[in-house]
């Protein structure tokens, strides 16, 4: 409450102030109107009751109309006003706040309230102070109503209060007055200044009312949204009350009462306004003033101004304002007031508060016609409204204000612009325009009545450039354009290329060269230059006194030696051991010190003497030379000075001096001798002490031998006489006896050692001393007086002239003047040379150049030392640069040449020389200094940073810092170990350095990272890595896992990734291991598979890397660069027949793997037709079939008859493709078979493509049709029939074959058992008699003309051409690869081996591969028949299971396994048959080769070629056992390679190449070329095989249990296939077949039939049977089920049928098995 | 909800919209894949598709306009493998041929919302002036074998190509359940992937460094 306390206490004060300043007016005013006064009295009672009481109403008629008056005449005044009103009411508005806020507020405006009528018209100014007063007077009673609740809890102030609202109430008295003497006899103006008065107070007194409504209104929102009915009683009794004020003073609560009642009659007609204007319609009491009211104020109404639209708001306003004003009087008992509250009331217009369309239905309303405004009225109207401009020119009296005359600015010498043109008609327009407004445009007219123009801003020229055309300029003024170039920085400017930033400036001074010899020298020059050199030796030496010095030293010395001597006499009795000994080392150090200064005096003598004694003697040879030669060339002068001596003195001091040497000597001597004495004696007693102990040893040993204990010499004596005597290998090891150091100082011979030498260094006593003095004063010989040969010379020498180059950085600068060299042979320069430079100096050298008469020869060049910056011109000492020249002159004259040797002085005593020119060269570098004393020196910072390569060569330890890139370590071991001085403060910055690699511990690491920051960029850690079954999953896709390649969609959680996925993959990764044996598999075979999987990893690894490498045939299709062939090819193609009736098949474009995508591949075959199929035995009899023997059988065929309708099933990735059904035993189908292909683990890569072991099965089957038909009454309409397939004979071709060939096409034998059940075939049965060579076709055999192909062609791989590791010798390794390319070259089809590949990956020579081997005994001894043995050997070898190289090593071309490894591994391709088929042959005596070529359908393969001891030759395929004379069209042997053996490798280099056109005589060298011949022999190379193969027998059991096993799980499967039917299994048919298989074994397989008959006889009776025996390899179970299940014997409907099975196995060494299965359906006849 | 996704889906649609090939003049339409990883599968959308041929406009720009759509569904494991879009321009030459005039690809942009991408495009070159010459005269330029090489990285070292003109392709893509299945691809929302990373940020002497990842690891907490 403080604040509002203080804003209290604020406001009462300065109502204070203001009723002082009220009284006065007040007082003023009562003083001038009392007239007025009883008027105002009457009032009160009449005006308050202004709506009922009539006669107060008429009473206040006079007032009222002269108000009304008033207020006409002030009405234009008001609308001025109004904008400040306005103005006013805005910012009221603003503070249209909450209570609190608003009371400060409105303090505020108190000011604004005075000012606003200050700024008011002029007129009025007088008035102002009564304005201000009413002002005043006005907000009072507001700040009081506002107070009032506050202050009515201070009943004290009330008198104030009252006191206040008196002087207020007075106030209103006078402007009621001020109207009121309108119509007195006052004066007109101040009429006007009461009218104006009463207006203003008008205003003011409508924005209070505004402002206070709206106070109400947010008082009491209430109140004014009930809309009570106002009291109007209440209304009367206020009046009275407050009539009664005057009357007697009131009580408290009466005041209280009134104060109540006065505000609520407030809210109250606020209310009403409020509600009158909220509602827009008069309320019911409104309503009826407003009807009584009419009458009355009728006349008023034209009065007022036309109320227009714009009326209508201020009108409401004054209304307002009116009421509120009468809210205020009825306050005060003014009544005055309230007649122009009821006349305000009636002015708004019904149609203002018509509004709301709903409320005007309810009022009464009339429909009048539409009505015409006539045209010329709408014009006039318009007329009103529009304004048109005229375009007449305005007279200039109307544009500038009255009371003045244009000025023209221009007319008095001001500059004016250009106005900008615009036209005339327009300029009246805007003038006229402006002229309409209110100010008149007053400010858009300038002095000279015109509109005020900005010059134009327009040049009257062109600000651009013309553009010329390039060829408009002038020829010479065109420019060429350069493109801008950067040239880089050279480090070798100061500031950088081209620009020069500042000037830095090198003075070179050249001074002198001074020859100290010169081709020109005379001889007397030669030795004037001598002497001079000598001189100036001596004058160095004087000065320096070297001898006096050291003799200084040597007394000084001997001085301490004596005192210190006195010291150790003097303590010696102390025998203070530690510190005589330090006292004995310092005398002994003085000692030394002592001798080692004389010795260096004595030499500085020595010297001294002989340079006095060479300077004589020069001196003397000068002098010589110049009476001999009888002139002087030189100045030199010599003169000696002499100094007497004292003799005695000299002598005294001398024999000092030697007794001294002397003592020393002696003193030296004994300490040398004292010293070996002591030395001895230690020696001494050491020897002793072993001799003792060897005297000892001796006598204890050998007692017989005399004692000899001899002295020194006679041990001397003994040791050298009886040295192989006595003891010699005891003494061997003993220490020699020292020998004793004799005391013999000759103190005489000692004197005169001293003396002599004291002789020749020193003085002798008496002599003189000499000191030399050299001087230029001799006279020079005129030169017309001397010899002419030294006038020559002088000539010569006058000549001679010399130069000076100047080179910076090697570049010449400058040079000196050419300069003749003077007498005394020195050139003046004085040349001084300011070098500007802008790089920084590298060399700066001077070249010393002499003319010669063709060109200058360069006598010697000399480098100057760059100066340091600290040297400047102003410092710089001229430096002495040496030089000499290697230059050879010789002259004529006197001259002595260069280089040359010439004597000097008389022929006996001359002295030979010889001497190159050279001299010195007086010359300063340094860095000059500009005009204001500045030195121009680059500024040093930047030589220490780009000067910095330089000085890095030099000094390593300024570089350090510089560069950061320093071994800290090694640095820190420097400075230690070169103990650098940590006080220098040139070390600071190494010390510095090295305290950081020192100070820390922490230790560099002593490994470099190349990614350091790796680690951190690991997104997981290794161990999670490795948890992590995800990432696995990933990293073993990554790796090209088989099982994982292609596996997609790998779960994004870890969660998700289900353990079972790697189960399969550890499964075979731990049977890998663990070495699993399957339930089918013997250990044996299983350890072949384990070794086998392991070195196929190895193999995959190494060429996982090549899948992945492309070639550019790879990537990009283009086509291939058009040659003359391929040309020709397409030109002969348009000469083709368009459809050529025998086709040839075209070589198809090869897909790669990478672009097969998605699409479908596929194997097409196309079967042709067969030869040779059997025919069913029902169509011959068997008698009739025995009659045919050797009768062609197709003459029994009798025509019409069905023999056979045979069809060929193709099955491959068991899709099963057939053929339609042919007849006839030469059946012929050409039909196309398409088999989808689905690569392993779906990749097409030909990596993956080659491993591929399916096999495409091609069974050929007979087509039976089995009439059902029971009841043959029905024949004539229905078919009953079944379809039987009986199995005739099956083609196996491996998928890789097709893959790596391309396409197969050619007749392939059907492997076909040896005997069908039930078929025969047509042709001859039996060829018991074997022939060879006669072309004798196998009718045996049923063919089949096929051709297989991939579609799309796939890719090859490239067969890798790697130089494998070879223990090979190199020399034949060549030999043997130029005659394999030499071979390639020729017959580029003709396949040709040298070096094969072992399994180890190692290269090695293919006949070492070859050795005769023994095959298994009892093979040997099963037949005697040499080809039967042969053909035994053949098929125990076909027998071991075949395998291609590729499927067991995918990628690498071949490898070839020796022997043994081959019969451990069971498994192999045709190279490992074949060389052990040759090497058993080889065994046996035969003459054989592996045979390399091709053949149907393997392509390039191996046999075994062998010649018979007929000299025919039988070609062995070692993979089926099979053979075939040389000259038999059936052999699949197509074309023929090479041959090899042991010995050598022969080459097919015959035309043909087919086995039987060609020849195989080996030795016939232009049929065979052999690797080896006379010019490089066989070698006699090592067999790899072993030297005899280990054969086991095969374990029985094992053998017994497998073909259980086999024929269990044969009879499962059996039923398996057949899900649908019952198999029964006849007991009695598998009893005969098993006795049968034995049979087939022994006979292997051949003629066997008729023993069949025999056998089958019984049951063929009464069943019918299809069926056969299979002879098989044994690898695993797998392939036997295969094979079976191709056959589909178990494809049999009948419902009777039953089946009959039996196993074999023979059992060959080396668990080598043959496998025999016969199988057959039965069913009984009926 | 956030247990129960386990692909995250991208689903991309956009345009070729137009095509800059200067010094062409020949009607050139437009061939597209997509070529994607192993742990991606298309669920929705077409897989390659080929537009109609455009003629190239009279204006100074000269441009090809295709506006072929494109719109795809894409469900993936694994960010390994990102689809792109392998485009590649056929035209006819002289002699009426159809000859490929580009080759090109880009990634589907990673974040979602609007990107738009120019493909450079490039042809391979014949290996020598000559075959320059008679590829020019046959017809028959020098192609891919596989016109998906361009997205791979693989193989590329043999080949030479030449630039030619340029693919303006829009994309507008839309991500599901990337952040959920810890992929923030949107940059302003970034977190840091690992506490292990922000450990070690954190033992950093990088008082910023460490300061960064307090809040920026805050944001998948609140959001997840």
């Amino acid at each position: 409450m403080s604040g509002q306390s203080t804003l209290a206490a604020k406001i009462r004060e300065r109502r204070k102030k203001l009723r002082e300043s009220l009284a006065d007016t007040s007082r003023e005013t009562e003083g001038s109107d009392m007239e007025l006064t009883p008027r105002t009295n009457g009032f009160p009672e009449s005006g308050m009751h202004g709506d009922d009481d009539e006669t107060a109403l008429s009473s206040s008629r006079e007032a009222y109309d002269d108000l009304i008056e008033a207020q006409k005449l002030i009405d234009d005044l008001e609308e001025r006003r109004a904008e400040t009103k306005k103005e006013l009411e805005q910012s009221l508005k603003e503070s249209d706040k909450p209570k609190p806020s608003k009371r400060t507020k409105l303090k505020p405006i108190t000011p604004k309230a005075e000012e606003t009528p200050k700024i008011e018209d002029e007129a009025t100014k007088d008035e102002k102070p009564k304005k201000k007063k009413k002002a005043r007077i006005k907000k009072e009673p507001k700040d009081e109503t506002e107070e009032a609740k506050e202050e009515e809890a201070e009943p004290t102030e009330k008198p104030e209060e009252d006191k206040k609202l008196m002087s207020a109430e007075e106030a209103v008295l006078a402007v009621a007055a001020g109207t009121a003497g309108s119509s007195s006899p006052a004066p007109a103006n101040l009429n006007q200044s009461i009218r104006d008065r009463l207006r203003k107070k008008m205003s003011q007194m409508k924005e209070k009312a505004e402002e206070e409504k709206k106070e109400d209104d947010e008082k009491e929102p209430g109140k004014v949204v009930t809309g009570k009915p106002p009291p109007r009683r209440l209304r009367g009794m206020r009046g009275r009350q407050l009539a009664t004020r005057f009357d007697e003073p009131m009580s408290d609560d009466e005041k209280k009462l009134h104060e109540s009642i006065a505000a609520k009659t407030m809210w109250q007609k606020a209310r009403k306004a409020l509600k009158k204007k909220e509602s827009a319609m008069p309320s019911e009491e409104e309503a009826f003033d407003f009807f009584v009211k009419v009458f009355d104020k009728e006349p008023d109404l034209p009065s007022v101004p036309p109320t227009g639209e714009p009326e209508a708001g201020p009108s409401e306003e004054r209304e307002e304002s009116a009421k509120e004003k009468e809210k205020k009087e009825e306050k005060e008992k003014d009544e005055e007031e309230k007649p122009v509250e009821d006349a305000k009331e009636d002015e708004p217009l019904l149609s203002d508060y018509f509004v709301d369309l709903e409320e005007w239905k309810t009022q009464p309303y009339s429909v009048n016609r539409a009505q015409y405004t006539p045209y010329q009225k709408v014009v006039d109207r318009e007329a009103k409204v529009y304004f048109r401009p005229s375009v007449a020119s305005v007279p200039e009296n109307d544009k500038i204000p009255e009371e003045r005359q244009p000025r023209y600015l221009e007319d008095e010498g001001f500059y004016v612009g250009v106005r900008p043109p615009v036209e005339r008609r327009n300029v009246n327009i805007e003038e006229n325009r402006l002229l309409m407004r209110e100010d008149k445009g007053r400010k858009w007219f300038g002095d000279d009545g015109r509109i005020i123009a900005l010059p134009d801003p327009l040049k009257d020229q062109p600000t651009r450039p013309p553009v010329i055309e390039p060829e408009d300029i002038d020829v010479f003024l065109q420019t060429d354009y350069k493109k801008a170039y950067v040239v880089d920085f050279d480090s070798r400017f100061i500031d950088g290329l081209g620009e020069t930033y500042g000037s830095y400036q090198i003075d070179v001074d050249i001074n002198s060269i001074i020859f100290s010899h010169h081709s020109l020298f005379s001889k007397e020059h030669v030795l004037a230059a001598k002497l001079q050199q000598l001189y100036s030796q001596y004058l160095m030496r004087s000065q320096k006194d070297a001898t006096t010095f050291l003799t200084d030293k040597l007394r000084a010395l001997k001085e301490a030696v004596a005192h210190l001597k006195k010291q150790m006499d003097a303590q010696m009795k102390d025998l203070n051991s530690s510190f005589a000994q330090d006292q004995m080392t310092r005398y002994q150090d003085y000692k030394y010190e002592i001798r080692q200064t004389r010795k260096s005096r004595d030499t500085e003598m020595h010297y001294d003497r002989q340079l006095l004694k060479n300077i004589l003697k020069a001196w003397k040879e000068i002098k010589a030379l110049r009476e001999s030669q009888g002139c002087i060339n030189t100045a030199v002068k010599l003169s000696v000075r002499k100094e007497e001596t004292d003799k005695d003195e000299d002598m005294t001091q001398w024999k000092r001096d030697i007794d001294e040497e002397i003592s020393e000597a002696r003193e030296e001597y004994e300490e040398t001798f004292n010293e070996n004495m002591s030395r001895y004696n230690l020696a001494k007693a050491e020897y002793d002490r072993q001799k003792k102990i060897k005297d000892a040893i001796k006598k204890r040993k050998k007692r017989r031998r005399p004692k000899r204990q001899g002295s020194r010499e006679n041990l001397t004596d003994r040791t050298s006489d009886t040295g192989g005597e006595s003891q010699t290998e005891d003494d061997e090891d003993a220490i020699p006896e020292p020998q004793k150091p004799a005391y013999e100082f000759n103190e005489q011979e000692a004197r005169e050692k001293i003396k002599s030498k004291a002789q020749q260094i020193m003085r002798k006593p008496g002599e003189p001393k000499l000191y030399p003095e050299l001087t230029n004063a001799a006279v020079i010989t005129p030169t017309h007086n001397c010899p002419k040969a030294e006038q020559s010379r002088r000539r010569d020498q006058q000549k001679c002239q010399c130069y000076v180059r100047i080179l910076f950085n090697n570049k010449e600068v400058s040079r000196t003047s050419v300069k003749t060299l003077t007498s005394d042979f020195t050139v003046h320069f004085g040349d001084i040379f300011n070098i500007q430079i802008v790089q920084w100096p590298e060399s700066i050298r001077l070249e010393v150049y002499e003319n010669g008469s063709f060109s200058d020869t360069m006598l010697a060049e000399v480098y100057a030392a760059i100066p340091e910056p600290q040297v400047t011109t102003s410092n710089v000492q001229i430096e002495e640069l040496d030089f000499s020249s290697d230059q050879k002159v010789s002259y004529g004259h006197e001259g002595v040449g260069s280089g040359y040797t010439f004597k000097i002085g008389d022929e006996n005593l001359a002295q030979e020389y010889t001497l190159l020119t050279s001299g010195c060269l007086l010359a300063s570098v340094a860095w000059g200094v500009g005009d204001d004393g500045t030195v121009l020196v680059p500024p040093i910072s930047q030589t220490a940073g780009t000067a910095l390569g330089s000085v890095k060569q030099f000094d390593a330890l300024s570089a350090i810092g510089a560069t950061g890139m320093v071994d800290t370590e090694k640095l820190a071991k420097w400075i230690s170990e070169s103990r650098l001085d940590p006080n220098d403060p040139a070390n600071a910055a190494l010390l510095h350095l090295i305290k950081h690699v020192s100070g820390d511990d922490k230790k560099m690491p002593v490994y470099f990272r190349l990614e350091q920051l790796q680690q951190e960029f690991n997104f997981v850690t290794d161990e999670e890595l490795e948890k992590s079954k995800r990432f696995k999953l990933i990293e073993l896709r990554e790796k090209e896992i088989p099982e994982f390649r292609n596996y997609s969609l790998i779960p994004i959680r870890e969660k998700d990734v289900t353990d079972d996925i790697f189960e399969e993959y550890e499964k075979k990764k731990k049977a890998e291991r663990d070495l699993q044996v399957g339930d089918d598999k013997d250990p044996h075979r299983a350890a072949v598979a384990k070794f086998l999987s392991k070195v196929r990893e190895q193999v995959m690894t190494r060429f996982r890397a090549a899948q992945h490498q492309f070639t550019l045939q790879d990537v990009i299709a283009e086509e291939p660069v058009p040659n003359i062939t391929l040309l020709s090819a397409n030109l002969l193609k348009l000469a083709e027949p368009r459809r050529p009736l025998k086709p040839v098949r075209k070589e198809r474009k090869v897909v790669t793997a990478q672009s097969l995508g998605q699409t479908e591949v596929k194997i097409l075959v196309n079967i042709e037709r067969a030869f040779d199929v059997p025919v069913r035995k029902e169509a011959l009899t068997l008698t009739e079939l025995e009659a045919a023997g050797g009768v062609n059988s197709d003459s029994l065929i009798t025509p019409g008859k069905v023999t056979v309708r045979p069809f060929v099933e193709c099955v491959f990735q068991r899709h099963t493709k057939q053929t339609s059904v042919a007849e006839g035993p030469n059946p012929n189908w050409s039909e196309e078979l398409s088999l989808p292909f689905k690569p392993p683990n779906n990749d097409y890569s030909s990596a993956s493509l080659q491993t591929c072991k399916d096999l495409v099965y091609l069974n050929l089957f007979d087509e039976v049709v089995v009439d059902m038909l029971e009841d043959d009454r029905a024949r004539a309409t229905n078919i009953h029939q079944r379809l039987e397939r009986k199995w005739l004979g099956s083609l196996k071709i491996p998928f890789s074959t097709v893959y790596f060939q391309g396409q197969i096409e050619g007749n392939f034998r059907l492997q076909a058992p040896r005997v069908l059940l039930g078929y025969q075939r047509a042709g001859p049965m039996e060829n018991t008699t074997t022939q060879y060579g006669q072309g004798k076709r196998d009718t045996d055999n049923t063919y089949l003309q096929l051709f297989i192909t991939i579609e799309p062609a796939l890719s090859t791989p490239e067969p890798v051409k790697e130089k494998f590791d070879t223990t090979e010798d190199e020399k034949l390794l060549n030999f043997a690869e130029n005659y394999q390319m030499q071979f390639e070259k020729k017959h580029p089809k003709r396949d040709i081996l040298t070096t094969v590949m072992d399994i180890n990956g190692k290269s090695v020579f293919v006949t070492r591969y070859f050795k005769a081997l023994k095959p298994p005994a009892e093979l040997l001894s099963a037949e005697s028949n040499p080809l039967k043995q042969a053909e035994l050997i053949a098929r125990f070898v076909s027998l071991i299971p075949f395998v291609s190289d590729s499927v067991v090593f995918p990628g690498m071309c071949d490898i070839w396994s020796t022997c043994d490894q081959f019969l451990q591994m069971l498994q192999g391709d045709e190279e490992e048959h074949a060389v052990l088929l040759c090497n058993y042959f080889l065994h046996l005596g035969k003459k054989a080769w592996l045979l390399i070529g091709s053949a149907i359908p393997e392509g390039s393969t191996t046999y075994v070629l062998t010649r018979e001891a007929d000299n025919n030759f039988l070609i062995w395929n070692p993979s089926t056992g099979e053979h075939y004379p040389q000259y038999d069209n059936f052999c699949r042997l197509k074309s023929v390679g090479c041959l090899i053996n042991q010995e050598n490798i022969w080459a097919n280099i015959q035309l043909n190449e087919e086995p039987y056109r060609i020849d195989f005589d080996v030795t016939k060298s232009n049929m065979w070329r052999p690797l080896f011949t006379k010019t490089f022999s066989n070698p006699n190379l090592t067999s790899v095989q072993v030297d005899e193969l280990r054969y086991y027998q095969t374990d029985k059991g094992y053998v017994s249990d497998l073909t259980d096993k086999i024929e269990k799980k044969l009879r499962e499967k059996l039923m398996e296939w057949r899900p649908r039917h019952i198999t029964r299994f006849n007991r009695y048919c598998t009893q005969v077949f098993r006795n049968l298989l034995r049979k087939l074994e022994e006979n292997r397989g051949n003629a066997a039939i008729m023993e069949h008959k025999s056998e089958l006889e019984q049951v063929m009776g009464s069943y019918t049977m299809s069926g056969f025996p299979l002879n098989l390899t044994y690898t695993e179970m797998a392939p036997i089920v295969d094979a079976v299940y191709s056959t589909g014997v178990h494809v049999n409907e009948s419902t009777d049928v039953e089946f009959a099975l039996a196993v074999h196995i023979h059992p060959y060494p080396n668990n080598i098995l043959s496998v025999w299965v016969y199988i057959a359906a039965v069913s009984r006849k009926r | 909800m956030a247990s129960g996704s386990t692909v995250f889906l991208v689903m991309m649609n956009g345009q070729i919209e137009t095509g800059d090939f200067p010094g062409f003049d020949d009607d050139l339409y437009v061939k597209f894949n997509y070529v994607y990883g192993p742990d991606w599968v298309m669920t929705a959308g077409l897989e390659e598709g080929t537009s109609q041929t455009s003629r190239k406009s009279k204006d100074d720009l000269g441009r090809y306009v295709w506006n072929f759509p494109l719109d795809v569904t894409f469900k993936s494991t694994n960010p390994y493998g990102w689809p792109q879009v392998v485009v590649n321009v056929h035209g006819q030459d002289v002699y009426g041929t159809a000859v490929v005039r580009g080759y090109g690809a880009v990634h589907v942009p990673i974040s979602p919302g609007r990107h738009v991408r120019i493909i450079p495009l490039y042809v391979p070159e014949s290996s020598s002036h000559f075959q320059k010459f008679t590829s020019w005269l046959m017809s028959r330029r020098p192609e891919y074998r596989d016109h998906n090489t361009v997205a791979r990285g693989e193989g590329r070292e043999v080949t030479r190509v030449r630039s030619q003109g340029s693919i303006r392709v829009t994309f507008n893509v839309v991500t599901r359940d990337m952040k959920k299945l810890g992929y923030d691809v949107i940059p302003s929302t970034l977190s840091i992937p690992s506490t292990a990373t922000t450990a070690a940020m954190a033992a950093n002497p990088k008082p910023g460094a460490a300061a960064a990842a307090v809040p920026t690891a805050n944001v998948p907490t609140s959001t997840s």
